[in-house]
C-alpha cells in the first residue's frame, strides 16, 4: 500500500461497504426497537449534535493518516471552549470570542506538531502531556466552575438558521467541504498522503515533512477552536469537562470509517459516514434509555472492532 | 541455539550497570527537591508529611510498577486508571454484599488482572496497537463503572480492611510495607528471572526475540495481566484508603503513573528501565504534587504541571539516549 502515497483519489467503492454497513445496520436497529427514532426532529437533531464531533474528526482524519494521534483534541476543545465563553463575557464579542479560541486552539497543534515532528516525541505520549496541560489550563482559566451569562451573539450560532438549515450543519459540511477540497485537490493533500505512506519522498522533493506535519496538527487544534465556539453555543456556558473524551468518539469514528491506522490513507466521506454512525449510536442507545455511560462503552467496543477489523485488512 | 543467542542479546544487568547510574542521578534529583521543599516550607520535613508522601507515593507506585513492565516491552496501558476505579467499585459490592474484606480483595484483583489479560488478547491476538486498544478499554472500563454504579456511592467497610490503607505498623504507614514488598518482587522478577530478561528482550528488539525462541505473545500477555492486576491491588488500596468507592475515581490516576513511569527512566522505546527507577519516579512526581499543595498552589495546577513533567521526562530520556548513541 505504500506505493499508493501520491494517488490522491481513493477508490470508495473498495470500502464503501464497512462504514455504509454499520450505519445503515445501526439506522434500521434503532428504527426497529427505538420509538421516535425516524421521526424528522430527532434525524435532524443527530445531525445537529454530531457537528461538533465532525469538526474534529475530520483534522483527525488527517492526523491518523501522518500515523500519528492527537489524544489532546477533546481537552484542547475544552480550553478552547472557555476561552470562547471568557473572552466573548468580557468583550461581548463573538468573533473576538472565536478569535481567542482559535489562537489558543492553533498554538496547542503547533505544540503537538512540535513535541512530535522536533522532539520526536510519539504521537500518543505528546499528546497525552498536551492533554493533561489542556486539562490543568482548564481547570486554571474557570476555577473549576462553569462561565455562565455569555452573550446571546454566541448562543445564537447553535439555534439559528440559514435557509431553513440549521447553521451548525453548514458549518460542518462547508468544513467537509474545505477538508475535501485540502486533502483530495490541492499539493497539500497529496502531502499528506506522503506523509503517512512515504516520508522519504517528501525529504527527496525538497518539503519539510516537520513543517507539513506541524502544519496539520495546527489544523487539529484550530478546528478544535472552532469547533470550542459551537460547544459553548451549544451549552450557553463554558464548562471545565465541556469536551471530555470527545477525541475518543472522533477516534473512533475515523477508526469506523475506514481510515487505517497503519498504512497512512484516509477516506474523509467514510469519516463522516463514521461520525453519522458515533451519532446514531449514541441517539439511539439514549432513546432506549441507557445512559451515557453505556454509550461511552459501546464506542469503546465499537473502535476496537474497527481497529481489529482495520488490522485484518492491512495484513490480507 | 537459543541459550546462546539469548545470552548474547541480554546485556548484562549487574547492580552498578548504567541502570544503576541513571536510577542514583534520579535519587539525586529527588533529594534536590527535598531540600528546596525543606527551605520553603517550614511543614514539609515534619513527620505527618513526609508519611503522607511516603503513603502518596506508594499509591501511585503500585499503578506504576506493572506499568513498568509494558512500557519495558514498547507498549503502553492506558486503561490502568479506569481499571483502578472498576475493581475498586466491584470490589466494594462485593465486602458490602458478603461483608468478607477477603473475598474483595481477591475480587479487586481477580477484575483488574481480568482486564489487564483482555488488553494482553487484544495486543497479542488481534494486533491492536497497546496505546490505542488499551485507550479503547479506558473508555469500556469508564462506561462500565459509570453504568454499575449509576452515580451512587459505595461508603463504609470494616475497620479491619481500612487498616491496609490508613493504618500503621512501627510508626509507617502500611501503604509502605507492601511498596517495599513489591519493589522487591517487582525488582526481582524483572532483573533476575528469566521471564523478567525475556520481557526486557522483547521491548529491545521484538524480531530478534521472537527468532531466539522466545514467546512473545505469551509474555506480553503475562506483562498486560500483570499490569491489570497491579492496578486491582492499588484499588484495594484507595478503597480502604478513601473508606469509599465512586466511579470517578480513577480519572485522575492515569498520567502522573505513566509520569512515574517516565520519570524513573524507563524508555518509551522498550528494553531499558528498572522497577526501581520507577519507585524514584513516583517519589519525585509526588515530592512535586506534595510541594505545590505545601506552597498553597490550587490542585487545578496539578494536570498542568504532570503534563509537563511527561513531557520533558520523554524528552529527556531521548536526549541521553541519543548522546549514547
Amino acid at each position: 500500500m505504500r506505493e499508493a502515497a501520491v494517488v490522491s483519489e481513493p477508490n470508495p467503492l473498495q470500502r464503501i461497504p464497512g462504514v455504509a454497513i454499520v450505519l445503515v445496520l445501526l439506522i434500521a436497529l434503532f428504527s426497529a426497537i427505538a420509538p421516535g427514532f425516524l421521526s424528522v426532529a430527532n434525524l435532524s437533531n443527530v445531525l445537529v449534535q454530531s457537528t461538533i464531533l465532525t469538526m474534529l474528526a475530520l483534522p483527525m482524519t488527517l492526523i491518523i493518516m501522518t500515523e500519528g494521534l492527537d489524544l489532546s483534541m477533546g481537552a484542547v476543545l475544552t480550553l478552547t471552549s472557555l476561552c470562547v465563553a471568557i473572552v466573548s463575557l468580557a468583550t461581548k464579542s463573538m468573533l473576538l470570542g472565536l478569535g481567542a479560541g482559535l489562537l489558543v486552539g492553533a498554538a496547542f497543534g503547533v505544540a503537538n506538531g512540535w513535541l512530535i515532528a522536533i522532539l520526536g516525541i510519539p504521537p500518543f505520549v505528546a499528546t497525552l502531556g498536551t492533554l493533561g496541560m489542556a486539562q490543568g489550563l482548564s481547570l486554571i482559566v474557570s476555577d473549576g466552575q462553569s462561565v455562565v451569562g455569555i452573550p446571546h451573539s454566541v448562543r445564537d450560532i447553535y439555534s439559528a438558521t440559514l435557509l431553513g438549515v440549521p447553521v451548525p450543519i453548514v458549518m460542518a459540511l462547508v468544513t467537509y467541504a474545505a477538508f475535501h477540497g485540502l486533502l483530495y485537490h490541492t499539493r497539500f493533500g497529496t502531502y499528506i498522503f506522503a506523509l503517512g505512506g512515504n516520508r522519504e519522498a517528501l525529504r527527496y522533493a525538497g518539503l519539510s515533512p516537520n513543517k507539513l506535519l506541524i502544519a496539520v496538527y495546527a489544523i487539529g487544534g484550530a478546528m478544535a477552536g472552532i469547533a470550542g465556539l459551537l460547544m459553548t453555543a451549544r451549552m450557553n456556558s463554558g464548562h471545565p469537562t465541556a469536551g471530555l473524551g470527545l477525541e475518543f468518539d472522533a477516534i473512533a469514528a475515523v477508526a469506523v470509517g475506514g481510515t487505517s491506522f497503519e498504512r497512512g490513507n484516509g477516506w474523509l466521506l467514510g469519516t463522516l459516514l463514521g461520525v453519522l454512525s458515533v451519532g446514531v449510536l449514541r441517539n439511539g442507545l439514549n432513546l432506549i434509555s441507557l445512559p451515557s455511560s453505556v454509550q461511552v462503552a459501546s464506542v469503546g467496543v465499537l473502535v476496537i472492532v474497527a481497529l481489529f477489523l482495520d488490522g485484518l485488512r492491512s495484513r490480507a | 541455539m537459543t541459550d546462546i543467542t539469548k545470552e548474547a542479546m541480554m546485556p548484562p544487568r549487574s547492580f552498578l550497570s548504567q541502570d544503576a547510574i541513571q536510577v542514583f542521578y534520579r535519587l539525586l534529583a529527588a533529594l534536590l527537591i527535598c531540600a528546596v521543599l525543606a527551605v520553603l516550607s517550614d511543614s514539609f520535613l515534619s513527620l505527618g508529611n513526609i508519611l503522607n508522601v511516603l503513603r502518596q507515593a506508594s499509591l501511585t507506585f503500585f499503578i506504576a510498577s506493572g506499568l513498568t513492565l509494558v512500557v519495558l516491552t514498547a507498549g503502553l496501558d492506558l486503561s490502568v486508571g479506569a481499571n483502578v476505579a472498576l475493581s475498586a467499585c466491584i470490589a466494594g459490592t462485593v465486602i458490602h454484599k458478603t461483608g468478607s474484606p477477603a473475598l474483595g480483595i481477591l475480587t479487586g484483583l481477580a477484575c483488574g488482572g481480568i482486564v489487564g489479560l483482555l488488553n494482553g488478547i487484544m495486543v497479542t491476538a488481534l494486533r491492536i496497537p497497546s496505546f490505542i486498544a488499551t485507550y479503547g478499554m479506558l473508555w469500556v472500563l469508564n462506561g462500565l463503572t459509570y453504568w454499575y454504579m449509576a452515580g451512587e456511592t459505595l461508603h463504609g467497610f470494616p475497620a479491619g480492611f481500612r487498616q491496609i490503607g490508613s493504618g500503621y505498623l512501627f510508626g509507617l504507614p502500611i501503604p509502605v510495607y507492601l511498596l517495599l514488598v513489591f519493589l522487591g518482587i517487582g525488582t526481582l522478577f524483572a532483573q533476575r528471572t528469566i521471564w523478567g530478561q525475556e520481557i526486557y528482550a522483547i521491548g529491545a528488539n521484538p524480531v530478534a526475540a521472537r527468532l531466539s525462541g522466545i514467546p512473545v505473545a505469551r509474555r506480553l500477555l503475562l506483562v498486560y495481566a500483570v499490569s491489570g492486576t497491579m492496578a486491582g491491588l492499588a484499588s484495594i488500596i484507595f478503597l480502604s484508603r478513601l473508606n469509599s468507592a465512586e466511579a470517578d475515581i480513577g480519572e485522575s490516576l492515569t498520567l502522573p503513573a505513566i509520569a512515574a513511569v517516565l520519570i524513573g527512566g524507563t524508555s518509551l522505546f522498550g528494553g531499558v528501565g528498572t522497577v526501581f527507577g520507577t519507585f524514584i519516579g513516583a517519589l519525585i512526581l509526588t515530592l512535586v504534587l506534595n510541594g505545590m499543595n505545601l506552597l498553597s498552589v490550587s490542585a487545578n495546577w496539578q494536570p498542568l504541571v504532570t503534563g509537563i513533567i511527561v513531557i520533558l521526562a520523554v524528552w529527556l530520556d531521548m536526549k541521553t539516549r541519543r548522546r549514547a548513541q
